[in-house]
C-alpha cells in the first residue's frame, strides 16, 4: 500500500539512479526537509536547541563521518574524539586569528584542517588492520588530546587551557557566543548536516563509494579487480575525518561555546560516536541519524519522565540510562547488527506489500 | 522494589502540585560518575539547609523555596543541558561545582542576567566585578589557595622557601591549571622550585607521577584534585611513604570521603579549608530537629557534618542571605534572578550575622562589593586525625597575598573584557 511501486516508472537514467526511487519515499524526504527548514526553527526555544536538536545535528554528522570509515571502508576507528579536538581547536584558532572571516568559512577550514590530520593517522591503515588498526586510532585520540592540553599555542596561552569561543557571525547574524537567536544556530548546525548527508550519500553511491565497500568486504579481492588501497584507505580517511572535523568545530564554537579537551572530546567521546553507529547502523547514512537521536533523547527522555514526572532520584535516573545504553548494545551486536537502519529497512518491505502480503 | 516506585510516584505528584510563588535554587548536582564521592555532600547539604529553611521559617522572607536538582555527572555537556531545563523555571543563582560547566555558563548565564555563585572553584579573575557583572566567587578563589598554601608554607619554613621544591599534582583540566600562574609568580618572588604533575581526567592512574615525586624527592606536595582522584593521590603517596605533613590539598581534596579510603596512612594529611569543619554549630540543631528528625533528609542521610556537607551548608547559607539582601533592596519577596544578582552584590557576611544564623565561628566575615566579587581571601589548613577519623584547624585564618594575585586577576579579566567587548562596570 504504502511504498507502492507500482505506476512508478523511471524513464530516463538520472530518474532511475536518484537516491529515493520510490515515489513515495521521496516526498516523505521533501516533507522532513520541509518541516526542518521551515517550520522547526519557528518553534524552537533554547531549551530544545541546546538540549535536543543542536547536539543531534552535531552527532548526526560525527556519525555520517563515523560510518564511512568504519561502516562502508572497514577501517575501525577509536580516534572520533581526537578528531573532533582538531576540528575544535582549528576553527578556534581561525576564529581568534581571522575574527572578520564568516564561520561557514571557518568551519569548512577547520574541516579541511581535519581531513588532512585523519589522512596523517590514517597511513598506518595500509599496514594494519582490524583490532591492530583500532589501536593505532586509539593512539591517535590519546596522541592528539594530549597536545591539545600540552602546547599552550593551541589555546592562545590562557591561563585555565580552556578555549571559549568569542562572538562570531555569517552574514551578520551572530553564530557563536551568548547571545545568538535559538533559530540562527539551528539553522547553521541544520546546513552542515544536510549538506554533509547528502554529500556522503552521494560519495557511497559513486564510483569512490564503491571502492570503500570493496575494500571492506575484501581488501585482497579489490586490489586484484583494481581497486588502489592507498588511494581507497586515504581518501576514506579523509573524507570521513572532513565531517568529523565539521562536527568537532560546531561542537565547540555553536553548542558549548567553551570546552576543555580533555572532558569533552575524550575516549567516551569516541565510543558514543561509535554506539551511535552500531545501534543506528554500518554503512548506513539513515543508521547515523537514527543511532545519533536514539542517543542524544535517550537521557533527555529518561530524564524527563524519570526525573521530572515520576521523581525519581536524579542518581538513579542516570544509572538507568547506562544500564539501558549497555544492554541495547549487546541486544543489537547480537539480535541486529545493521543496527535501527536495518529494522527501518525491513519496516520498508513490509509496507511495501501490506496489507496484502503473498 | 514496587512499593517504592509507587512511594516515589506519590511523592512527585504531591510535590508537583503547588504552583505558588516560590524561590527556585536550581542544584547541579552529580550523584553519579568518578566525582560522585565528592559530590553527593555537595548535593544533601545544600537541599537539606533550603530543606530547613522551609520547614523553620516557611522559606525566605515568607517565600518557599525549590531546590531543583539536576544531574550532570560533573559532565559540561548534561551541565548545558541542566541550565537550559532549569532556566526557565526562574532559577535564581547557579553552583555548579564544576570549573568547566562554570567557564560554560559564565557567558550564558550573563546573557540571560542570572547570576553564578562559583564559591572557590571557577574563573579566578571573576572576582573582579568590574568585568564580570554576573559572576561570584566569594570567599574565596583558587589563587587564594594557592597563596595560602604557600604562606603556611613559609611559616613552617621560618619565613623562607629558598632552594626548596614543590611539586602540584593537579587535573589536568582548567580546575587543575589555574592555580598554575600564581605558584610561578610565588616561586618567583619565594626562590623556590615547582614541579608540575598532571594528572589526566578521571584521576585513577596516577602511578607515573608518584614515581617521578619518589624520584624529584620534592619537600612538599600540593595538590589539585577532585573526585577518584584524591583517594588515588593520597593512597599513591602512602604507598611510597611520602610524609603526609608535607601533602596539602586544596579545599576541594580535603574530605573525608577522600582520606577514609586510605585508612591509617592518611593521617596526618593537610588540606586548605575555607570554613571551619565539625557539627558544633546552632545551625546543625535547627537541621537536626527541623531536617533529619523529621525524615527529610536528603540523599542517605550519612553526610552530616562532614566538610563537603558543611561547605554545601555555607553555599546555601550566603545564597539564602543573598536572597534575603534581594528582597530588602527591591522591596518584593518573590525577587526574579536579576534582583537576586543585586543581593549577592550587597552581600555583607558579618561575625554578628553568621552567629544570629548558627554559623557562630564557622567561617571569616566578608563583604562583597561592585568591585571585588571574590571576598578577601582567607583561609586556614586543617589536618587529618585518621584514629579520631576527624578534620582539624591548626591554624588561624591566613590571608592569601594579595601583591601577587590582584596584577593577574587585573590582567586575566583585561583579557575576557578585550575578548568579549564588555565595557568595566562600577565606574
Amino acid at each position: 500500500m504504502l511504498y507502492r511501486e507500482a505506476g512508478d516508472f523511471s524513464t530516463t537514467y538520472p530518474e532511475d539512479s536518484q537516491t529515493f526511487p520510490i515515489r513515495f519515499d521521496r516526498y516523505r524526504y521533501y516533507v522532513v526537509l520541509f518541516i526542518a527548514v521551515c517550520v522547526v526553527p519557528f518553534m524552537i526555544n533554547d531549551y530544545w536547541v541546546n538540549s535536543i536538536f543542536m547536539p543531534f545535528l552535531i552527532y548526526s554528522i560525527a556519525a555520517i563521518g563515523l560510518n564511512i570509515l568504519v561502516g562502508y571502508c572497514g577501517q575501525v576507528s577509536l580516534g572520533t574524539g581526537g578528531f573532533m579536538a582538531v576540528g575544535a581547536y582549528a576553527c578556534y584558532k581561525l576564529m581568534t586569528s581571522f575574527p572578520e572571516v564568516s564561520m561557514f568559512i571557518h568551519v569548512i577550514l577547520a574541516g579541511g584542517i581535519t581531513a588532512m590530520v585523519g589522512v596523517l593517522f590514517g597511513l598506518p591503515s595500509l599496514r594494519i588492520k582490524g583490532f591492530y588498526l583500532a589501536v593505532a586510532t586509539l593512539a591517535a585520540q590519546f596522541f592528539l588530546v594530549w597536545m591539545f592540553n600540552k602546547v599552550s599555542w593551541f589555546y592562545n596561552y590562557s591561563a585555565s587551557g580552556q578555549i571559549n569561543a568569542p562572538e562570531r557571525d555569517t552574514f551578520g547574524i551572530l553564530i557563536t557566543g551568548p547571545n545568538t537567536e535559538a533559530w540562527a544556530t539551528y539553522l547553521f548546525c541544520l546546513f552542515f548536516t544536510i549538506a554533509s548527508a547528502v554529500l556522503a550519500r552521494n560519495l557511497t553511491r559513486g564510483a569512490m563509494g564503491r571502492q570503500w565497500m570493496a575494500i571492506r568486504d575484501m581488501d585482497i579481492a579489490a586490489e586484484i579487480i583494481g581497486v588502489n588501497p592507498l588511494k581507497a584507505k586515504l581518501t576514506a580517511f579523509a573524507v570521513s575525518s572532513f565531517f568529523v572535523g565539521v562536527s568537532g568545530a560546531l561542537f565547540f564554537a555553536v553548542y558549548l561555546g567553551a570546552v576543555e579537551v580533555g572532558e569533552v572530546f575524550g575516549i567516551t567521546k569516541s565510543f558514543l560516536v561509535l554506539f551511535m553507529i552500531i545501534i543506528g547502523g554500518l554503512g548506513s547514512i539513515f543508521g547515523c541519524f537514527a543511532g545519533a537521536a536514539f542517543l542524544v533523547l535517550l537521557p533527555v527522555v529518561l530524564k524527563v519522565v524519570g526525573a521530572d514526572m515520576l521523581g525519581w532520584p536524579t542518581d538513579i535516573v542516570a544509572h538507568l540510562n547506562l544500564v539501558i545504553v549497555g544492554g541495547l548494545i549487546v541486544i543489537f551486536l547480537i539480535a541486529e547488527p545493521h543496527g535501527l537502519a536495518q529494522l527501518w529497512r525491513v519496516l520498508k518491505e513490509k509496507l511495501r506489500l501490506w496489507p496484502f502480503p503473498h | 522494589m514496587k512499593k517504592q516506585l509507587l512511594t516515589w510516584a506519590t511523592a512527585a505528584l504531591m510535590a508537583a502540585s503547588p504552583a505558588m510563588a516560590d524561590l527556585v535554587f536550581p542544584s547541579l548536582d552529580y550523584r553519579t560518575g568518578p566525582y560522585a564521592a565528592n559530590g553527593i555532600p555537595l548535593a544533601d547539604g545544600y537541599q537539606d539547609y533550603f530543606n530547613m529553611l522551609n520547614e523553620r521559617d516557611g522559606g525566605i522572607g515568607g517565600v518557599a523555596t525549590r531546590v531543583l536538582s539536576c544531574e550532570t555527572g560533573y559532565n559540561t555537556e548534561k551541565g548545558v543541558e541542566c541550565y537550559e531545563s532549569t532556566k526557565g523555571e526562574g532559577a535564581l543563582v547557579y553552583q555548579p561545582y564544576s570549573t568547566g560547566i562554570t567557564y560554560q555558563l559564565i557567558p550564558k548565564a550573563t546573557a540571560d542576567d542570572i547570576p553564578i555563585h562559583s564559591m572557590g572553584y571557577g574563573r579566578t579573575s571573576a572576582k573582579n566585578g568590574k568585568v564580570f557583572s554576573h559572576v561570584f566567587n566569594y570567599p574565596a578563589s583558587y589563587w587564594d589557595a594557592a597563596s595560602i598554601a604557600v604562606k603556611y608554607l613559609l611559616d613552617e619554613n621560618g619565613g623562607s622557601l629558598d632552594g626548596k621544591k614543590i611539586a602540584l599534582v593537579y587535573h589536568n583540566s582548567a580546575y587543575g591549571k589555574e592555580p598554575i600562574r600564581t605558584l610561578e609568580g610565588l616561586s618567583e618572588k619565594h626562590g623556590f622550585e615547582l614541579d608540575l604533575l598532571a594528572v589526566d581526567h578521571p584521576g585513577q592512574e596516577q602511578k607515573s607521577q608518584w614515581l617521578s615525586i619518589r624520584q624529584q624527592r620534592p619537600d612538599y606536595v600540593l595538590m589539585w584534585g577532585w573526585g577518584v582522584m584524591n583517594q588515588v593521590a593520597i593512597q599513591e603517596a602512602a604507598n611510597i611513604r611520602f610524609p603526609m605533613e608535607n601533602f596539602i590539598g586544596v579545599w576541594w581534596s580535603g574530605s573525608e570521603n577522600d582520606v577514609e579510603p586510605v585508612g591509617d596512612k592518611a593521617d596526618g594529611y593537610k588540606a586548605l579549608a575555607m570554613s571551619a569543619p565539625g557539627m558544633d554549630y546552632g545551625v546543625y540543631q535547627d537541621l537536626k530537629t527541623y531536617v533529619y528528625d523529621k525524615g527529610l533528609a536528603a540523599g542517605n542521610g550519612d553526610q552530616m557534618g562532614s566538610v563537603l556537607y558543611n561547605r554545601a551548608i555555607y553555599a546555601a547559607m550566603l545564597a539564602a542571605e543573598a536572597a534575603r539582601t534581594a528582597q530588602e533592596i527591591h522591596g518584593v519577596a518573590d525577587i526574579t534572578p536579576g534582583m537576586m544578582r543585586d543581593g549577592m552584590e550587597a552581600l555583607d557576611m558579618s561575625d554578628a550575622r553568621m552567629e544570629e544564623l548558627g554559623f557562630a565561628g564557622f567561617a571569616p566575615a566578608f563583604k562583597v562589593t561592585c568591585e571585588n566579587h571574590g571576598g578577601d581571601g582567607f583561609g586556614a589548613v586543617q589536618q587529618w586525625n585518621a584514629s579520631a577519623g576527624e578534620w582539624t584547624l591548626i591554624t588561624d585564618y591566613i590571608e592569601s597575598d594579595k601583591s601577587i594575585i590582584d596584577p593577574l586577576i587585573a590582567e586575566d579579566s583585561a583579557a575576557y573584557a578585550a575578548e568579549n567587548n564588555i565595557a568595566e562596570r562600577c565606574n
